[in-house]
Order: C-alpha cells, then structure tokens, then sequence
C-alpha cells in the first residue's frame, strides 16, 4: 500500500524492517529526519534498536564498528562535513571487512558552508572500500537500503555500503512510496550471522600488518568489490521477483536508448529530470544512462552500453579542482571513448533547470569536449 | 623492598598468561622491550576478568606490540580501531552485547595519548552516555609508540623529543593534565589509580571497576617505561612504587562521589629521588636547573594538601 | 603471481585483518644479554609470576620455573625477589 512519505521518513521505514540492532545517530542537515523518526520507533517499541546519541560523527561510525564486529547489525546517516570527519574510520570499517550500512544525505563540503546537495562528501570517500548505490528516487531509496544490508553481508562480499541520496532532493521532498511487507522483508533478508562473537573462540580484529601483508589485504577488499557486481545485480534481481521493483540491472539503468546516437551518464536524480525532459521535448537522438553503482564501478555495463554511440556527455555534481568531473574522467579511462563532453553543475544545490539539460544536449551533439560548467 | 608475610600460595600455578582453566589468556611471544610495564598490566588485568571479556584497544604500543598479523598474542576476542576512539567502540560493543543477551566485561584500554588528549573526547561521550565499559588508562606519560614525544600526561619538566631538555626551555613546561579529575566531573560509580608497583591494589581495583553495576568505570594506571623514562629494564616496579613513595603519584579510588586513600603516604620520600631515577630528569640535576626540583616538590606538596582536604 | 593459489596467513586476509594464529610463534630467547636463574632459595611466594612482563615464569612444585623461550632477560624477577633467590647469569 502506497503512503505519502517525506523522503527521510520513508528510508527510516526502510531501516526499520531490516531491524538493526545498534543505530548510532549524530545530526546534520539534511539527513537529521532520518534519526529523527528512528529514534521516534525505538522510543514507541517500534523497533527493537539501541539507539545512540553519539558525540560526533566519528564516533557514530565507531560504535557501529565496534558493535558490528561481534555481530550485530548496525546503521548511521550522515552527510558532508559529518561523512568527512569519519573519513579515517570508513577506511578502518571497510578494511576490516565489517557490513555497516550508512546513508549518506550528498551534501556539499564546507568552506565555504553550504547544506545544500552535491556529490563531493561521497565522491571524497570514493576509494574508502565502501560499496556506493546513488540514489533517483525515494522509492529506490527504500528498496535499496532493504537491498544494502543483503549485499554488504553476502559471503563473498563483507563490505559496508553506502546509500547515497540527493540531500533535499530526495530526503526532504514527499513522495508516494511503497513500504515493503515487513514479513517477507524478513524471509529476504535474514538475521545477520556474520562475524558473531564466541568467548570459546576468540579472535582479533583491526590487526597491524607489515609490508609483506597489507597488500593481500587490499587485494582481497578490491576482488571483494568486483564480487560485489554480480551480487548487487541478483539482489536486484531477486527483489524485483519479491516485491516488484528492480533499477536496471542493479549497476546501470538506460533509458530511452533504443535509437540514440547519443547518451547522457549521470547518477542521482538529476536522472529524473534529465528523464522528463526527453520524454516531453520527445527526443530521440540522446539517450540516458544512469550509474547507480558508482562503487564497485560498473565498466562492462557503460562499456556495452556506449559501444555504438558516437559520443557521450557526463553531467555530475562535483569537483576536482585541478582535473574536473571526477565521474567524466572515470569514464573516460576506463572506456577509451573518443567523444566524453564533461559538465559540471547543480553544485552546493543550485538548481539544473531544464534548459539546462536542453544546453547539454546540444553541447554533447556538438562534440564539445572542454569542461562546461552547467 | 621487603615483604612482611608471604604465604606458600600452591604447589602448581600457571604462569600468569593462563586462567584457572589453563586457558591462554595472553599468549607470550608479544613484541614488547623488556621489562615494559603494558604486559605486565594487561596480564593482571585479564587474570581477573577472565575469559568473557572484550578488549578494545586504542592504537598504541600495546596494540603493535600485540596484534601482528598473522599472530595475535591475545586470547580473549581483541578489536583494534583507531587511535581516538577506544571509548566510543567499546561502547558501541557493550550495546551489542546486550543486544545478543551475552554477558561479558568490555574492557577499553588505551595509552594516555587515547585518553588524555586525542581519546578525550570519544572517552567523555561514552562516560556520560552511561555504558558498560570499563576504561582503563596505561599512562607511560608519552607517545612512546612513535619514539617518544611529549603528550598532555607528560609531567612538568620531563625531557621527551618534542619537549627536550634544552638550553632555553628546561623539558616539558605544563603540569601533567588532571584526567581522572576531569572524569570525576562525569559522575560515574568509580574511579580510580593505580600503579604498576603495585600489581595485587591494581587487581582489586580492576575486580571492582568490572562490577556491572560500577560501570562505567575509570581506572588510570601509572607505567613506568624503561625506554621513555631511561632506567634500567629491571627496574620498571621499583620506579613505580617511588613514584607513589615521593607522592608523585597518588593511590586512591572514588566510589560513587566518595574519596578514599587507598594508600596513604604520611612520609614522603623527597621527589629528588624518583627524579634522580629516572635518565628524563637527568637536566634538572645541573646547578642551573636545580630550582625547578624546588618547584616540582612545592607542588606536590600542595596537592597532597588537597587530596587530605578532599 | 596469476593462479597461485592462496593458503593459510595470506588467504585468511580476506576476512579482514582477523587473527590467524597465536604469537607463541615469536620465541624471543634471542633478545636476551643475561639470563635469571632460579636457586633452591626459592620459596614459592609466586611475586615474579605476577610481574613477569613476558608471563613465562610458571609455580611448579611451589618453585618457580622460567620458560627460556620467552624470558628476555630483563632482569626484573630478580629485582623482586624477596628472598633473593634469583641470580643474573650472562648469556652465552
């Protein structure tokens, strides 16, 4: 049954039938609504959750380290300057090959300060090991918080998982929403039963290892990582069997391909829009591609799915002073395409209009390749 | 050094790595110098919280020593995080325990560094959040991990690599920070010192710290290393118990608001000599700099006023 | 480096920086410059048991007993020793 959700609320709801056991919560705009209303059901008996008010961000994430590694399921949100304080924790969490699940509300980094959305906090933690699923509509938002917890506890995968959502876009905007049945939630996603703790066995985590083998570690969280494709695609499988929804192939979605010669790549809502806009303009010749895993990074997929196209154009919303779009120069690495029109725009929230995306359009059918800023 | 009465205790006993089960606890083999006071700390710790218990350990020269991979020396489940955040993981474990219906002692333990300074603020969350942790402090008064440097532990006038004895500047110039203090302003159940002279007061210290319903709970023990300080290895326990014999450091334990003593000093050693002792004071030996000895007495001195006061 | 296949320490880093095996394996015999040794004046009081940094003096038959696979000489038992019963040794 569909209900008229705030964006933030419904992720909450989402959080709620995967049932964590620890949620550690530190406010910051825009993803405060989220502990918010999970601190609402765990004071109601709603949720069965240890609720943590934690000093900061960095020790937000530490409990949920600390509560993980002996075997419960954990979430915290954060964003920005929040996400950036934790920075050497995501390393540590990841490297130790702990399935924490935090949604990140993409909110621009600070100075100067700013609580509107774009990409650069998550895109800072872009080599931590966490796995990244961006975000294009609440709805997904919800789906895929159910769909993190499954992958990040996969065997072969042990990783934690970021859900990245548009910071006001999606977190602050109402939406119908379908909150899934909690009982067959449970059937999808079982009890967590990973590194459970056994005074019998001990063992320690978070080891010192020298030069002969802190390689092998890195080695096994970047094979963990390239695992982690083919799970998040039978995730995504398998939950549009469940409950009816699926994105794509849970890496990449395309959208209005079937004839273009051209495709515009970008993540987060700024899809929707951009999706809109082809739908009512009717435009045949530019297509979208949608990244939804931004980590692990899907090449196959855009490989596959630019293979015949003469050019493509990357919007994002972020920034590497002295290089450009991060995402555009990704892509253009690791695809080899001729044609990759670089734009930059909808930083520290501004707006991309539609008339935005119709200048895209043109520039990218234009073959433009300097970084043009939306 | 003399022991008034000493009893035969058994015919058998393990040596202290091994619990009653002749489960290994602390396995040797720890790459820690000879003589260091952490091992020995850690091995009275764990004799009495036994086998149910789960360290947290800040980064520190414990946790280098003693979690290398592939071989750990820990026989009780470990988790190493970070440096600032012993405190706060603990935490998150003791929720979790109770989340699983498990009983066990989270015990944190971290150099002063992971308390006094970068660890402070991870340390004040946990405490006023109330959790069932059990904060210990192994205060060699350095980052002794990283080769010796000055932390806020430092006392006044101690030479360190980052503080050294100079011709301008004489060692450390602040007083060492006043951390259980601080703690006490948490109003937790209990809190107390210990040294690492003193290993028999330590244990029945740690038994009460680790009593649910005197959680969270404090204790802050002084470890006197050999390399940071300059003595001998085989003095490591003699400096200890001259610390506390010249008042440098007080042996005491606040339960539930309420101070105690637990070892009074009525005739203090002079402070000369624990400073003589020990190669980091070896600068306030010279003519020039023997005033701040002076110094250095006045103010114990008067602390030892306030602690009778308190 | 392709297809060898991974064992042991190093195929357990893909759990993470969890523990492989004890540290029993460190044997630090070598780091030692002067041995302790135990005389028959020992009484069993059980004190350089409680403060041996490297716990590898063990009560056996109420006399204590070192491990000279661990003890690394740092001489600290025969500081304690109330009855003087430990004597300092140069290793050979």
């Amino acid at each position: 049954m569909k209900k008229v959700l705030e964006g933030s609320h419904a992720i909450a709801e989402a959080v709620k039938l995967c049932k964590p056991g620890v949620i550690a919560a530190y406010p910051i705009t825009p993803q405060t609504h989220i502990i918010e209303r999970l601190s609402e059901m765990v004071a109601d008996g709603e949720l069965d959750a240890k609720f943590v008010n934690a000093e900061s961000e960095h020790s937000a994430i530490s409990i949920c380290l600390g509560a993980q590694a002996i075997g419960v399921r954990t979430f915290t949100s954060s964003a920005s300057q929040g996400l950036a304080l934790m920075y050497e924790v995501l390393y540590i969490v990841s490297g130790m090959r702990l399935p924490i699940v935090m949604v990140v509300a993409n909110r621009s980094l600070s100075a100067p300060l700013n609580i509107w959305n774009d990409w650069s906090d998550s895109f800072g933690a872009r080599d931590s090991g966490w796995i990244q699923l961006y975000c294009e509509s609440i709805q997904e938002a919800v789906d895929t918080v159910i769909q993190a917890y499954k992958i990040g506890e996969d065997e072969k995968v042990s990783l934690p998982v970021m859900v990245c959502i548009d910071g006001f876009f999606l977190s602050h905007v109402y939406e119908p929403v379908e909150i899934p049945d909690s009982k067959i939630v449970e059937k999808f996603l079982p009890t967590y039963k990973g590194r459970v703790i056994d005074f019998n066995k001990p063992i320690s985590q978070g080891m010192w290892a020298g030069p002969d083998y802190y390689q092998e570690f890195k080695k096994a969280q970047h094979e963990a990582m390239e695992n982690a494709k083919e799970v998040i695609r039978k995730t995504n499988n398998e939950f549009k069997k469940i409950f009816g929804r699926g994105y794509g192939n849970g890496l990449v979605e395309t959208y209005n391909m079937e004839e273009a010669e051209y495709a515009l790549i970008t993540m987060g809502s700024l899809s929707g829009t951009a999706k809109y806009v082809l739908k009512s303009k009717k435009i045949k010749d530019i297509g979208l591609i949608r990244i939804k895993s931004f980590r692990p990074f899907p090449v196959d997929e855009i490989k596959k799915a630019i293979k015949n196209l003469r050019g493509v154009g990357v919007l994002e919303k972020d920034i590497s002073p002295g290089l450009g779009g991060t995402l555009c120069y990704e892509l253009r690495g690791l695809t080899k395409k001729k044609n990759v029109s670089t734009f930059v725009g909808g930083l520290g929230g501004r707006d991309v209009k539609i008339e935005d995306f119709l200048k895209i359009f043109k520039a990218i059918r234009e073959e433009r390749g300097e970084l043009i800023w939306v | 050094m003399g022991v008034k009465k000493v009893k035969v205790v058994k015919e058998e006993k393990a040596s202290e790595s091994f619990n009653e089960k002749n489960q290994c606890l602390f396995y040797p083999g720890a790459s820690n110098c000879a003589g260091c006071p952490e091992t020995i700390a850690v091995r009275a710790i764990l004799s009495v919280a036994g086998k149910n218990t789960i360290i947290v350990n800040a980064t520190s020269c414990l946790e280098i020593v003693s979690s290398q991979y592939p071989y750990t020396s820990w026989g009780v489940n470990y988790i190493h995080g970070a440096f600032e955040n012993a405190a706060a993981i603990a935490g998150g474990v003791s929720l979790a325990l109770e989340k699983l219906g498990k009983e066990g002692n989270v015990i944190a333990l971290a150099g002063d560094g992971g308390t006094l300074d970068i660890g402070l603020q991870s340390l004040s969350g946990m405490l006023e959040r109330g959790e069932k942790v059990c904060f210990i402090c192994l205060d060699n008064e350095a980052y002794m991990n990283t080769g010796v440097q000055r932390s806020s532990a430092t006392p006044f006038a101690a030479s360190t690599t980052t503080s050294p004895a100079g011709k301008i500047i004489k060692g450390n110039v602040t007083w060492k920070k006043p951390i259980a203090e601080i703690v006490v302003a948490h109003r937790i159940p209990y809190i107390a010192t210990a040294s690492i002279g003193y290993i028999d007061d330590l244990k029945v210290k740690v038994a009460k710290a680790l009593k649910k319903e005197n959680q969270p709970s404090f204790i802050h023990v002084l470890n006197p290393c050999p390399l940071g300080w300059k003595f001998e290895s085989h003095q490591t326990v003699q400096i200890g118990r001259l610390a506390v014999e010249t008042g440098m450091w007080v042996l005491y334990e606040i339960e539930n608001g309420s101070f105690k003593l637990t070892m009074d000093v009525p005739k203090r050693k002079p402070v000369e000599e624990y400073l003589r002792a020990q190669g980091r004071f070896s600068h306030l030996f010279k003519e020039e700099n023997l005033h701040i000895i002076k110094e250095i007495q006045k103010r114990i001195d008067e602390e030892w006023e306030r602690f009778r006061k308190c | 480096m392709k297809g060898r296949k991974k064992v042991g320490a190093e195929k357990n880093c893909e759990k993470g920086g969890v523990s492989y095996k004890d540290s029993r394996i460190n044997k630090t015999s070598g780091w030692r410059n002067f041995k302790p040794i135990f005389t028959e004046r020992c009484k069993g009081c059980g004190l350089c048991i409680s403060y041996c940094p490297e716990g590898c003096i063990s009560l056996i038959n109420k006399k204590a007993k070192v491990d000279y696979d661990y003890c690394k000489g740092c001489l600290l038992c025969i500081e304690i020793c109330p009855f003087k019963a430990i004597e300092k040794q140069v290793e050979k």
